[in-house]
This record gives structure tokens, C-alpha cells and sequence, in this order.
């Protein structure tokens, strides 16, 4: 069964309070900050404390994963070197434009598994693209290594890239959005939607939740605990979505049994694809514990 | 002698008298050995001659002596200056060794402890304690130990003649010169006046302390003018403000939030959530917020539920401005908000403490709960819930209808972070039990959902769920790895509190904290 990445939950590496409890509140997944969030005088610290960390919290089921800084700063070494003994799940590596970003990254990871007694192989890694080049590369970067198992959209440095604005509507990230989540589903990773900014916008949160979920996103970085409910309550399928896949997976499978290839629901036809989304649909609200 | 809990219980405290251990949610309460009712007192008629100048003038008129018990109610909670007027005053005129009792005593009395040092304080009742006061009491410099009760236990108490008040002091918002008296309107409203109710009357005097006099008659009257003696106009009787300092705001803590919103799943998957259920949640923090989230799904499901009880917020308020529950019942209320709606809704039912939680009389409001909502300070592996004594040991909190509710509701969910600070809230051992873990249902912590081994028809339910659910052990040792144990609070041997179970037998004793 997939793994459910509704939503992914960014905390500051440098957060001892925040990061203990990053199993706690019902997140699929954690990203431990090293970039961003800190401050460049203080990546140390905070490199010390998500390997302390990871290797002495229980964070239950929720997926691990780490920002490093990107590719072309200094700290990619220390940072990989410490965080890849402590087995993460994936690595997110920020600001990825070329398909040589992934090899390197990813001869790295090689490197540090195989001398920490890891098997080769083990980390995951997360492509973020907030750049013009990197979202033109998306497919080619998803496909860059066996280890991607997502690529991410980082909304506010791809419009800084793009020299504009991002806005509430959102429709400047709209090819960018697209482009990404065609290269997810034609790598078959997981394609992850920028964070909402305002953490008391509830409404647009979901509001733009529902747009990236059309879109085809699997889930959503948020900044704050309180956008996970809204989050995962937009990707959960609707009492009516389940009935109805229900009906359909029913159906198929007498069918199926009687060897009758086509079948028809009130009156509408029922091929492989529908029966595929009702699956899918079933499978969903199973995991999110729906049905 | 050992209470079923196995904690040793003196058999007798001078001062106090014997002791009676407890022995089960229900065992006193089936077996009825409290005489449940003792005679009101008949008061002499004086009509037309209640009404006094001044609170002096009424002390002088009022049968003063040592050793008398005077009772107080803490509708004010931090606001409340009709404690310490009153009692400065006697002490003044040289009365000594009374007995407090107050349904609760707050941060606004800490100006008593000189008369706990002197004498003039020599024995207190009340649901709790806290800051400098409580620290005084855990000092041990009071000779007979603090009684704390539950509120259903205070309102037991007095009607069976245990607590018997000689003198009640009820503070109202609005009153009229034959002592028909209210909480509900006036410049100090505060909202329902649950706990005089009771005292109004047991206590054989009566008198009712009002900064708003009104024309007879004041109505709606909470407080009935055959049940008082006197009635005295103050400047002021307490500050409505400082009633819900914070607590009663709805928290934005990812953390509380987190922990309400599995404790509303938990709270759903056990099927408590239907037409005709009832309901009472604490103030403050998580427990408020499940409020929050179970209207979410009242509205979704288009469920209306039957009753609100206990402390009313203002978030309550609007549940049942909505339509989702049909009546609140409020015993005191907490907010601004609350008072206005007590005044003007119908559904907004004012009751006294006793038909909110005695457990002898013949129908109290919290045996007939479906879900209660109740915070924790400690909670043992076996279920046992503190909320007065701090993990320092000393004395902070209030007992409140913790136990009272805990043991009425069918389900019983303690909602608590797993740690504060460094301390870890679940342990083996508590300083105190309030609350007997037979009652408690399922503890929530944004660590996950504990369910009491005793209930397997509740594990059963949840494990089939998606939710969090882990053994309060493996809680307790996971919570341990991150904050370490804490060193072992050092007690000294002399006893400082008694901890009265709802049906008045001790469940717990409070010791001095070695200084």
C-alpha cells in the first residue's frame, strides 16, 4: 500500500520542543529544517540536534524527513554526513535544478550509508524545485535516481526566481504546479504542493488544498499543527465517494464471477479505469480510516 | 488503616474526628449509610428588619463566637473580595479558631495567611487551594488538616449535617431588602450562584452581601428570602472580571488542540455522539477545545444533544444558542457572556450544587452524564488522577467535580499533555489521588490514547479504529526516556490535607513537604 503524504510538517532544526513532539500531531510526514529555518550562524547546532534527535525520539509511523541546505552552499557535506548515520526516511534537498544535482546528492548518500554501516540505498531522497530550471527539468530530476521518491514545489523561491509575486489566488504557480505533478505521476513518486502562509487563513488553506488535490497532488507542506485537520480533511474521500467506488468494486467483482467483461451502473458504463479510481478511492479512505 | 486504594488513612484526627477509608465508587453511596437530609433550620421572622447599614453593624447583630464555622462561595474564583473583608472584620472584634468554608479558595485569598498563622483560621474546607496559600497549607502551618472536598461532596456535606455552617456569606450581583438575591444581573454579575444555594439553606445565619440593591422584588432570585437573615449593602462584593482569567478562552496550542481533537475521535468511535446525548467539558486548554470539535460534528451530523452541565462557558453558551444541545445546566458560570445568557435564556438553567453532584440525593445531574472532559495534574498507571498537589508536592489546585463527574459519566476522558516542561504528567506513582482510576475511561495525550484495561469493550472498539492507542506503561516509559524521573518528593510525616472522596470517605491523605 502507498504511503499516505498529505501532509508534511516543517520544523525548525534548531527547535528541541518542536521536534520532540513532531510525531505527536497526526502529520504523515516531518521535515526537520536545516535550511531555511535557521539561522547560518546557527547550523550547527542545529545539524547536532535533528541527528540527536532522530536517533533517540520515537516518532511513531510519521515519515522522517531532513532539509539539508542546497547543493551549491558549503554545509551540504557536514550536513549529509551527520544526518545520514541517523537513518532518516528521505532527505529533502532544496533548490535541485539539474539531473547532476540528484547524482551528486545521491553518490553522497552512497558514500555516508556505506561508511556508517547503512545499506546502500536505504535514504530516500525529496527533490524540492523552486527554480524556472528546475521545474523545466522536473521529469528528468524525478527519474535522476532510484532514491526520489517525491518531488516537491517550493512556492515562495520560485516566484522570487520568476521576479513576481505570489498571491492568494495562486495562479502564477499554476503551470508550475502542473508541470510537477505530470513528472510525479509519469516517475509514479509523489508529487508534494508549497505551504499555505498564513496559518490563521483556514479557508484558504483549504481553498488552495482543494485546487492542488484536482490538480493531482498527494499532499501539501504545512507550517503550523493547526493546518493538518483542514489538510487531511480535503484529501479524506467523501461519504458518497466511498459508497459509490463501493458499488462500482462490488459490481465488478460479480462480474467478474459471472465472466461478464463490461457492466453498466444506473445506466452508465463501467470499464477498467473507473474501476482502477474506485479502488483507489477505497484504498484511500481505508488508510486515512474512513470506510 | 489501608483505603481500597491501599493508601494508610488514620482512624481518627483530632480536630476532625474518625475517619471513614474509601472503599469503591458506589459502596457508601448503594449501602446509603449517610443520613442524607438534616432539618432546615426554621428562621426567626424578620420581615421588614433585614436590611443593615453596614457589614459591621450586621456582625455585631449576628451570634459570633470562637470556634464558629462561616462558609463563603468562590463565584468570583480570582476576583472575590468578600472573604477577606469579612474575616478581618471578625478578627478585628477578636474571634478566633474558625472554621473556613468555602466552596473554593483562589489566588484572591492569599491575604488570609496571617489569620491561618495567628489562629484566627484553625480549620478550612474547601474544593482547593492554591499559590502562596497552598504553600502555607503544605508548610503544615495549619493544626488541623485542610478538608478538601469534590463539589457534590461540599453540598453532602452540609446536608447531612457533617459541615455543619453556622454563619453563610453568599456575595450577589442584585439583591432586595428581604434577601431575594442573584448572580445574574447587576455591575458584578457572575452568573449562576450554585454553591449558597445549599448553604442558604443549612447555615443557620444568613447573610446576603450586595453592591446592587434592588426594589422588591429582585428577580429572578437564586437565593430565597425565607432562607436570610440579613442583607448588607457593600461598596463592592468582587471583581467579574478576574472570574475566567484566561482559562475559558479557546487555546490555539497545536499540542492542546491535538490532543482534543483525538480525544473527539475517541470520543465518536465509542458511539458517545448521538441524538440525546449530554456533555460537560472543563475550562481551559484541551478540554474546552473538544467542545469546539465535537460541535463541528454535532453540525455535520446534524445532532442535537440533550443537556450541558457544570461549569458554563462561553463557548457553551453558543452550542446551546445554536440549537445543539436543548438545556445547559449551570452551577457557576465563567464568563461575561455566560451571566447575560443565565439572565435571559430559558434553556440556561441555574442549579444548585447538590442536584449537580450530591450523590445521596435522589437524582444529581452528573449520575446522569454520558461524557465528561476532565483535565489532570498526575495520572498513575493505574488510572488515578491528581489535580491538587503539584509535582513539587505542594498544594495548587482544586478538586472541583472531578470525582463527582468522573464517577456519574458513562465515559470518562482525562485530557493532558504527557508532559509539562520536564516533568512527566503519567508516572507510577502521584502525589495525590483525587480521583479514583475506577472512573476514568481513557486518558488522551498528543502521545496517544490509553484506555483503562478494565474496560475491554472500549478497547475492543478503539483498536479497531485508526487511532493512537497504546498501554498507559508503555506511555509512561516512553514519556520517562525524554524527560528522565523525577526525584521522589520528600514528605514529612505530619498531615497537612485529607482528600475527601464525593461520598465524604478519604481517599487520600496530603503530607508536609519536607522544607
Amino acid at each position: 500500500m502507498k504511503k499516505l503524504r498529505r501532509t508534511m510538517l516543517y520544523i525548525p532544526g534548531n527547535n528541541p520542543g518542536m521536534i520532540q513532539n513532531g510525531g505527536c500531531y497526526g502529520a504523515d510526514a516531518i521535515m526537520l529544517d536545516l535550511e531555511d529555518a535557521v539561522a547560518v550562524n546557527r547550523k550547527d547546532d542545529a545539524r547536532l540536534l535533528v541527528r540527536n534527535l532522530l536517533s533517540y525520539v520515537d516518532f511513531g509511523d510519521v515519515e522522517k524527513t531532513v532539509r539539508i541546505n542546497g547543493m551549491n552552499t558549503d554545509f551540504v557535506i557536514p550536513d549529509l554526513s551527520m544526518i545520514v548515520p541517523a537513518k532518516p526516511d528521505a532527505i529533502r534537498i532544496p533548490k535541485v535544478e539539474t539531473i547532476e544535482d540528484i547524482q551528486r546528492a545521491d553518490k553522497l548518500i552512497s558514500q555516508m550509508e556505506d561508511e556508517s554501516g547503512l545499506r546502500v540505498g536505504t535514504i530516500m531522497i525529496h527533490a524540492m524545485l523552486e527554480t524556472a530550471l528546475g521545474v523545466e527539468n522536473a521529469y528528468a530530476i524525478a527519474k535522476a535516481s532510484p532514491r526520489i521518491t517525491a518531488i516537491t514545489i517550493g512556492g515562495q523561491d520560485l516566484t522570487a526566481d520568476m521576479g513576481i509575486q505570489k498571491t492568494l489566488g495562486g495562479e502564477e504557480l499554476s503551470y508550475a504546479r502542473r508541470r510537477i505533478v505530470m513528472a510525479a505521476k509519469a516517475a509514479r513518486i509523489s508529487a508534494i504542493d508549497t505551504i499555505w502562509a498564513d496559518v490563521d487563513d483556514d479557508e484558504g488553506l483549504i481553498r488552495e488544498t482543494r485546487m492542488i488535490k484536482e490538480l493531482g497532488f498527494d499532499g501539501k507542506a504545512v507550517i503550523n499543527p493547526r493546518q493538518i485537520e483542514p489538510v487531511h480533511r480535503v484529501f479524506l474521500p467523501t461519504v458518497s465517494e466511498i459508497d459509490k467506488a463501493m458499488k462500482i468494486v462490488t459490481a465488478f467483482k460479480k462480474a467478474q464471477a459471472e465472466g461478464v467483461g463490461v457492466f453498466a451502473i444506473d445506466g452508465r458504463m463501467i470499464d477498467a479505469p473507473v474501476v482502477a479510481r474506485a479502488r483507489r478511492i477505497l484504498e484511500l479512505a481505508e488508510m486515512e480510516g474512513a470506510a | 488503616m489501608k483505603n481500597k486504594l491501599g493508601i494508610e488513612i488514620p482512624e481518627k484526627i483530632e480536630g476532625v474526628g474518625s475517619l471513614i477509608p474509601f472503599q469503591g465508587e458506589f459502596t457508601l453511596i448503594n449501602s446509603q449509610t449517610e443520613k442524607y437530609k438534616t432539618p432546615q433550620p426554621i428562621r426567626k421572622s424578620k420581615t421588614g428588619h433585614k436590611l443593615l447599614p453596614d457589614l459591621k453593624n450586621c456582625l455585631e447583630k449576628l451570634s459570633l463566637r470562637d470556634g464558629m464555622c462561616i462558609s463563603f462561595h468562590h463565584h468570583f474564583r480570582g476576583g472575590d473580595e468578600t472573604v477577606f473583608k469579612v474575616i478581618s472584620l471578625i478578627a478585628e472584634m477578636g474571634f478566633k479558631n474558625l472554621t473556613i468554608a468555602s466552596s473554593s479558595l483562589t489566588t484572591a485569598h492569599d491575604p488570609l495567611i496571617p489569620f491561618v498563622e495567628n489562629g484566627v483560621i484553625s480549620r478550612i474546607w474547601t474544593s482547593g487551594l492554591r499559590e502562596k496559600l497552598g504553600k502555607t497549607i503544605s508548610a503544615g502551618k495549619l493544626g488541623i488538616p485542610v478538608i478538601f472536598h469534590s463539589h457534590g461532596g461540599r453540598a453532602r456535606a452540609i446536608e447531612t449535617g457533617k459541615l455543619k455552617v453556622d454563619l453563610a456569606f453568599i456575595a450577589a450581583a442584585a439583591a432586595d431588602c428581604e434577601g431575594n438575591a442573584t448572580g445574574s444581573f447587576g455591575k458584578s454579575a457572575c452568573g449562576a450562584l450554585g454553591y449558597p444555594m445549599v448553604d442558604s439553606e443549612y447555615a443557620a445565619e444568613v447573610v446576603v452581601l450586595t453592591d446592587n440593591l434592588v426594589e422588591f422584588p429582585c428577580h429572578p432570585a437564586s437565593i430565597k428570602q425565607h432562607n436570610v437573615d440579613y442583607v448588607v449593602p457593600v461598596d463592592r462584593i468582587g471583581d467579574p472580571k478576574k472570574i475566567g482569567t484566561g482559562s475559558t478562552r479557546l487555546t490555539r496550542n497545536p499540542l492542546d488542540l491535538r490532543i482534543a481533537q483525538l480525544a473527539t475521535q475517541a470520543i465518536d468511535k465509542c458511539g458517545y455522539i448521538k441524538p440525546g446525548f449530554s456533555l460537560q467539558t472543563g475550562a481551559g486548554g484541551a478540554s474546552l477545545a473538544v467542545a469546539k470539535f465535537i460541535r463541528e460534528l454535532q453540525r455535520e451530523r446534524k445532532i442535537k444533544g440533550s443537556f450541558l452541565l457544570g461549569g458554563i462557558t462561553s463557548t457553551m453558551v453558543e452550542i446551546l444558542e445554536e440549537g445543539l444541545f436543548n438545556v445547559a445546566y449551570d452551577v457557576q458560570s465563567f464568563d461575561d457572556m455566560v451571566t447575560h445568557s443565565i439572565y435571559k435564556n430559558q434553556q440556561h438553567v441555574e442549579i444548585s450544587s447538590s442536584q449537580y453532584a450530591n450523590p445521596f440525593n435522589a437524582g444529581c445531574f452528573v449520575n446522569m452524564l454520558d461524557v465528561v472532559i476532565l483535565a489532570a495534574l498526575e495520572v498513575d498507571t493505574d488510572f488515578n488522577v491528581n489535580v491538587l498537589t503539584g509535582s513539587d508536592g505542594l498544594v495548587m489546585g482544586a478538586s472541583g467535580g472531578h470525582c463527582d463527574t468522573a464517577a456519574g459519566a458513562k465515559l470518562t476522558v482525562v485530557v493532558a499533555p504527557s508532559m509539562r516542561a520536564r516533568t512527566p504528567i503519567v508516572r507510577d506513582k502521584i502525589a495525590t489521588i483525587v480521583t479514583p482510576g475506577c472512573s476514568v475511561d481513557l486518558l488522551v495525550t498528543e502521545r496517544g490514547i490509553c484506555v483503562n484495561p478494565a474496560r475491554t469493550e472500549l478497547i475492543e472498539t478503539l483498536k479497531r479504529s485508526r487511532l493512537p492507542i497504546l498501554e498507559i506503561h508503555d506511555l509512561a516509559k516512553n514519556v520517562e526516556k525524554l524527560c528522565g524521573k523525577p526525584a521522589p518528593i520528600e514528605w514529612d510525616d505530619k498531615i497537612v490535607g485529607l482528600v475527601e472522596y464525593r461520598d465524604g470517605s478519604i481517599i487520600d491523605v496530603i503530607r508536609k513537604v519536607k522544607s
